[in-house]
C-alpha cells in the first residue's frame, strides 16, 4: 500500500500491527479516550530503598514495557545502572520506550538486545552503533520512532503501556516530590519525564540527592511515584549540556542564520507578541543572536520562545525581549539554571508541548519554528532520521510536532561534504512537506508552493534570493553529481510514525 | 609513466581527499575510504582511474581516503600524487585535468 | 569568464588555495571579487596540488557571479612560470602579482600571460592583472606599476610585507600605512585603475576594523582585501551611499539625460556645470546603491 507522501508500506505487517497509513497533516477533531495507570495504594511513608535490584524484582515480569528518559544527554548514569541489573537478573522480552536514546546508552541497548532482554523499541531517534546496529537489521521485531508529541498521544492512548518507568532525577523527597532544577547533576526541564510519572504502572524515582520533604517545586509528585532509589551518582554534570550551545563561527552557519532571521523579520508573523522555536544547533543559536537584534531595533517583543531551551533564549527572557519560556527540555547548563531562578520559564510536559490529541497543544499557538534537516526534497519532505547511507542516525524529537507552526522553516546548507541536502526523493520522510513553509540554504531560499502569501512578502524583499526548489535541487546536484540508489534488503528495520500514529515512512535493513 | 616513489597528495580536511601512490604491478588497484563510498564510491574511483590513465600510469596502487571531496578536487589531488610519484611536479600536465 | 576592466569591487576576499571546503563555498557569501591565493596561503611542499586544485575550481566551482582573481607565485620564485601557464589556461579572469616592484614586473607578467594565451587558445588581453604593492621601492614605483599596461586593474596595499620593509609593524591607528595609502592611492587615481587596502585579520576587533575601513572609504579607495566572509557584509556598510548620495546621484544622471535629449554637450545642474568626475561618481554610487539592494529596478530608495 502506498500512503499520501508516496511511500511504500509493507501491507502484512501494518496489519498485523494494526497500523493505519498516514493521510493528511489534518488532525482534525476526533473523540479519544485516555487511560489511567494502576495504582497500588501506600500511604507513602517509606519509599526510599537503597537496593535497586529489589526494586526491579519486585516491580518487574518478562514481557514488560520499560521506560526513560533522555534529559541527562550523554551525562546519563540512570540507563546502565538500570539496565545492567535488568540483564544480570536475565529478564527477557521487555520492550523498551524511552523519550529517546543517547549516545551513552547505545552500547548497553544492544547488549540486551543479543541478549533477548529488549526484543522490542519505541523511541524518538537513536544514533551511532545503535542506529548502525537496528539498520544492520540486529533487532528482530521494526523499532517504532515516535515525536515527542505523538509518544504523549501514545501512552496518554494506551498505545504505549509502560509498566514500569525508571527516572532519574537530581533530587528527590523520600516521598518522591521531585524536580530537575537543583543538585549536582541538572538538567532544568523534566518535560519528557512527567507523562511517564503520571501514567507508568510504577514508578522508580533514582537519585543521588535525598532531600527534605517537602521538596518544591515539585514536578514530579509523590501522588505518582512508587520507590526512591538512592544511587551514587545519577548524571555527570558536564556531559548533560548538548555540546552544540557554542556560538558557531562557520561563516556559512552564519550565512544561513542571517538569511533565517530575514525571513522571520520579514514575515507577516513579526509584529508585537508573535512567539517562535529556535531548536539547538550553531545556526539555531545564531538565528537567536540576529533575531534578538532585530527585535531590538524594532521595538518588538515576544509573548514566548517554545522547545527545547538554550542560554541565549533565556538571556532573552531576562531582558524583556521574550515575555515567557514554555520549557520542555533544555539543552544548556545556562537554560537548566535559569529555570530555578525564573518564574517565567515554565515547565511544560510533553503533552502540553506538542500532544496532537489534546484540547490544544503550545504548537498550535506558535508562529515561527525553526528546524533542521538532514535532507529534503523537492516536495518539501524532510528526513530527520537516516543518513545518505540510509543507517538510522537521527531523530524525531519535535519535528513533526514544532511543523505545526504558523510558519516552519527549514535551515540546512544545500550540500554536506558530498551529501546533497536538497534531493529529489528524501530516504526517509520523517515530517510532510506540507507542513513546511520555507527553506533556508546559503545559495538561496524555497517557498512552498502553498504559501503564495509568503511568496508574496518575502518577493519584496532584495536581500532574500528566491529560488524554486527544484533548482536547488538541481543546484546541489551539479556541485556532486548523482548518488547511486542506496540499496536495502526487503526486511522493515524501523516504522516512522506520523503524530497521529499513522505510518508516514519505513526504516529497511541495508545492505552492505 | 614509472613511478619512482611514493606520492601523496590531499589532506584529511573536509571535503579533500588524500591520494598516496605506489608502484603496482596490476592494473590500478584502489583501496577506497569514504563516509560516501555507497553513493559514491564507483564515481570516485572512476575520475582516479580516469586521471592516472589519461596521465599515462597504467600500473599503481592507490590509496584513497576520502572526506567528501568533489570531482574536481579527486582529479586535482589524484594528478597532484602522480605527478609527485613520478617526480614530474616541476611540468605540471594540467591537460589531464 | 572574462575581465571586465570596470566593475564594482568594494571587496577581495582572500581564499587560501589549498583548501577544498573553503573554495567551494567562496561564492556564497557576496564578495565582489574572489582572490584565490597560490602564495602565502600555501605552504612551499604544497605549490603544485594547490595550483592543480585551483585550476580545476576555476574551471567548474560556481562562484555566484564573483570576479575571480588568483594570487600567483613571485617572479623570484620557481612556481611563478607554471602558475601564470596554469592561470592563463584556466580562464580566471585577473592575475594579481605578489612583491611588485617595478613597470617592468607587469610587462614581463603580461609578456608571459600573452605567450599562455597563445600557446593555450586563449583570447589575447582576456584576463587582467593586478599589483600588490608591499614594499617601500614598490610604493615609489606605484606610479610606473599602475600605468604599466593597459590590462592593468589595480594596485593592492599590502600592509604586511610593507611595515616589515618599513622596519615597523601593524598598530591599531595606521599610521605607519599613512605614506603607501596615499601614494599607491594617487598612483591608481591617476591612472584610472582601482585601488585596494590592506587585510584587517584581526575577527574579534569589530570596531577597528569599521575605524579602519571607514577610513580607507574617506580616503577614496574602491575596496578593501579581507580574510574573513564575514567582513563582506562590513565593508558593503561602510560603502554603502546615504540616501542624500543616492538622490543626489540620480538627479545628476537626469541632468545628462535632460542633456542628451536636448542634444547638448553641456550638462548643467542647478545652474552649475556638471564636470566628468562628478558625472563618474554619480554612476558609481547608484551601481553600489544597486548591488546593495538600497533602490529598486525603478530608483526608489529602500533602504531603511
Amino acid at each position: 500500500m502506498e500512503n499520501k507522501v508516496k511511500r511504500e508500506l509493507p501491507e502484512n505487517l501494518m496489519s498485523e500491527m494494526g497500523l493505519k497509513p498516514f493521510e493528511s497533516v489534518e488532525i482534525g477533531n476526533p473523540d479519544v479516550n485516555r487511560v489511567a495507570p494502576k495504582v497500588h495504594v501506600t500511604t507513602g511513608e517509606n519509599k526510599v530503598v537503597n537496593s535497586l535490584e529489589e526494586v526491579i524484582k519486585k516491580t518487574l515480569k518478562n514481557g514488560m514495557t520499560i521506560s526513560f528518559h533522555h534529559h541527562f544527554r550523554n551525562g546519563d548514569f540512570a540507563f546502565n545502572k538500570v539496565m545492567d541489573l535488568i540483564i544480570k537478573l536475565g529478564y527477557q522480552d521487555l520492550t523498551l520506550a524511552p523519550s529517546s536514546l543517547t549516545g551513552v546508552m547505545n552500547d548497553k541497548v544492544i547488549e540486551a538486545i543479543k541478549k533477548g532482554v529488549i526484543t522490542n523499541i519505541t523511541s524518538s531517534g537513536m544514533r551511532g552503533s545503535l542506529g548502525d546496529f537496528v539498520s544492520h537489521g540486529g533487532l528482530k521485531n521494526p523499532v517504532i520512532f515516535r515525536s515527542h508529541g505523538n509518544r504523549a498521544r501514545s501512552i496518554e492512548e494506551g498505545e504505549i503501556k509502560i509498566d514500569v518507568a525508571f527516572l532519574g532525577v537530581p533530587n528527590s523527597d523520600p516521598a518522591g516530590n521531585a524536580n530537575g532544577q537543583e543538585g549536582d547533576a541538572v538538567f532544568g526541564s523534566l518535560g519528557y519525564a512527567l507523562i511517564d510519572a503520571q501514567y507508568a504502572d510504577k514508578v522508580v524515582l533514582l537519585t543521588d540527592n535525598v532531600v527534605d520533604y517537602p521538596n518544591t517545586p515539585a514536578s514530579i509528585k509523590q501522588t505518582q511515584v512508587d520507590y526512591v532509589v538512592k544511587v551514587d551518582q545519577i548524571g555527570d554534570p558536564d556531559k548533560i549540556g548538548s555540546g552544540a550551545t557554542r556560538f558557531t563561527k562557520d561563516p556559512k552557519e552564519l550565512k544561513i542564520a542571517q538569511m533565517v532571521n530575514q525571513v522571520i523579520v520579514n514575515s507577516p508573523y513579526y509584529k508585537e507578541g508573535f512567539s517562535f522555536q529556535t531548536g539547538s544547533g550553531g545556526a539555531a543559536l545564531a538565528v537567536t543572536r540576529y533575531l534578538r537584534q532585530s527585535m531590538l531595533d524594532d521595538g518588538i517583543t515576544a509573548s514566548f520562545a517554545l522547545g527545547g531551551i538554550t542560554k541565549p533564549t533565556t538571556d532573552l527572557l531576562d531582558e524583556g525581549l521574550v515575555k515567557k519560556i514554555m520549557d520542555v527540555q533544555d539543552f544548556d547548563k545556562g537554560a537548566a539554571s535559569s529555570m530555578a531562578k525564573n518564574k517565567n520559564q515554565q515547565e511544560i510536559d510533553a503533552s502540553w508541548y506538542a500532544d496532537p490529541h489534546n484540547k490544544g497543544a503550545v504548537v498550535n499557538n506558535l508562529d515561527v519554528a525553526i528546524l533542521s534537516a538532514l535532507q529534503i526534497d523537492t516536495d518539501f519532505n524532510v528526513n530527520v532520521m537516516t543518513g545518505s547511507d540510509g543507517v538510522i542516525r537521527g531523530a524525531i524529537g519535535g519535528h513533526q510536532d514544532a511543523a505545526s507552526a504558523k510558519m516552519t522553516i527549514i535551515t540546512a546548507p544545500l550540500v554536506r561534504g558530498r551529501n546533497a541536502t536538497v534531493v529529489p526523493a528524501v530516504e526517509t520522510v520523517v515530517t510532510p512537506g506540507k507542513s513546511i513553509d520555507v527553506l533556508v540554504t546559503e545559495r538561496g531560499i524555497a517557498i512552498n508552493p502553498n504559501r503564495p502569501d509568503l511568496l508574496e512578502a518575502f518577493s519584496k524583499v532584495p536581500d532574500l534570493k528566491i529560488v524554486d526548489i527544484k533548482d536547488l535541487q538541481k543546484m546541489a546536484e551539479q556541485q556532486v553529481g548523482v548518488p547511486k540508489a542506496l540499496e536495502y534488503t526487503d526486511r522493515t528495520v524501523a516504522l516512522i510514525q506520523y503524530r497521529d500514529g499513522t505510518i508516514i515512512d519505513t526504516i529497511k535493513e541495508v545492505k552492505d | 609513466m614509472e613511478i619512482k616513489t611514493i606520492g601523496v597528495a590531499g589532506t584529511l580536511e573536509s571535503s579533500d581527499i588524500q591520494i598516496m601512490i605506489t608502484q603496482g604491478n596490476n592494473g590500478i588497484e584502489i583501496d577506497l575510504e569514504s563516509e560516501v563510498i555507497k553513493a559514491y564510491g564507483e564515481q570516485i574511483k572512476k575520475v582516479i582511474i580516469d586521471t592516472l590513465t589519461k596521465y599515462g600510469i597504467e600500473n599503481a596502487k592507490v590509496k584513497a581516503t576520502d572526506k567528501g571531496a568533489l570531482d574536481c578536487v579527486i582529479a586535482a589531488r589524484t594528478l597532484a600524487a602522480a605527478q609527485r610519484a613520478t617526480e614530474t611536479s616541476n611540468h605540471p600536465e594540467l591537460e589531464v585535468l | 569568464m572574462t575581465y571586465v576592466k570596470n566593475r564594482l569591487r568594494r571587496t577581495m576576499m582572500f581564499v587560501p588555495g589549498n583548501n577544498p571546503a573553503m573554495v567551494k563555498d567562496a561564492g556564497i557569501y557576496g564578495a565582489d571579487s574572489i582572490m584565490l591565493d597560490l602564495e602565502d596561503a600555501v605552504s612551499l611542499t604544497e605549490k603544485d596540488a594547490a595550483r592543480m586544485l585551483v585550476y580545476n575550481a576555476i574551471k567548474t566551482v560556481d562562484f555566484g557571479g564573483a570576479e575571480i582573481v588568483v594570487r600567483i607565485n613571485g617572479q623570484d620564485t620557481p612556481f611563478y612560470d607554471e602558475d601564470v601557464k596554469a592561470m592563463v589556461r584556466a580562464g580566471v579572469d585577473v592575475i594579481r602579482l605578489p612583491k611588485t616592484e617595478s613597470a617592468a614586473m607587469i610587462q614581463k607578467l603580461v609578456k608571459d600571460m600573452e605567450a599562455a594565451e597563445e600557446e593555450y587558445g586563449v583570447e589575447k588581453g582576456s584576463i587582467g592583472v593586478m599589483a600588490a604593492i608591499e614594499s617601500a621601492k614598490g610604493v615609489l614605483n606605484s606610479p610606473e606599476i599602475a600605468t604599466a599596461s593597459p590590462l592593468m586593474m589595480g594596485l593592492a596595499v599590502s600592509g604586511e610585507d610593507y611595515t616589515a620593509d618599513m622596519h615597523t609593524h601593524r598598530y591599531p591607528d595606521g599610521r605607519e600605512l599613512e605614506f603607501a595609502r596615499n601614494m599607491v592611492l594617487q598612483s591608481a587615481r591617476a591612472a584610472g585603475v582601482y585601488a585596494f587596502d590592506t587585510v584587517f585579520s584581526n575577527m574579534n576587533d569589530t570596531e577597528g576594523f569599521f575605524r579602519e575601513t571607514n577610513y580607507i572609504y574617506e580616503l577614496g579607495y574602491d575596496g578593501k582585501s579581507l580574510v574573513n566572509p564575514r567582513q563582506v557584509a562590513m565593508v558593503n556598510q561602510v560603502f554603502n551611499p546615504t540616501k542624500d548620495e543616492i538622490e543626489n546621484a540620480q538627479a545628476v544622471q537626469n541632468a545628462i539625460r535632460e542633456a542628451k535629449a536636448k542634444g547638448s554637450g553641456v550638462i548643467s545642474m542647478n545652474g552649475k556645470m556638471v564636470d566628468k568626475p562628478v558625472v563618474e561618481k554619480a554612476n558609481r554610487v547608484i551601481e553600489t546603491a544597486k548591488a546593495s539592494n538600497l533602490i529598486d529596478e525603478e530608483g526608489n530608495y529602500i533602504g531603511e
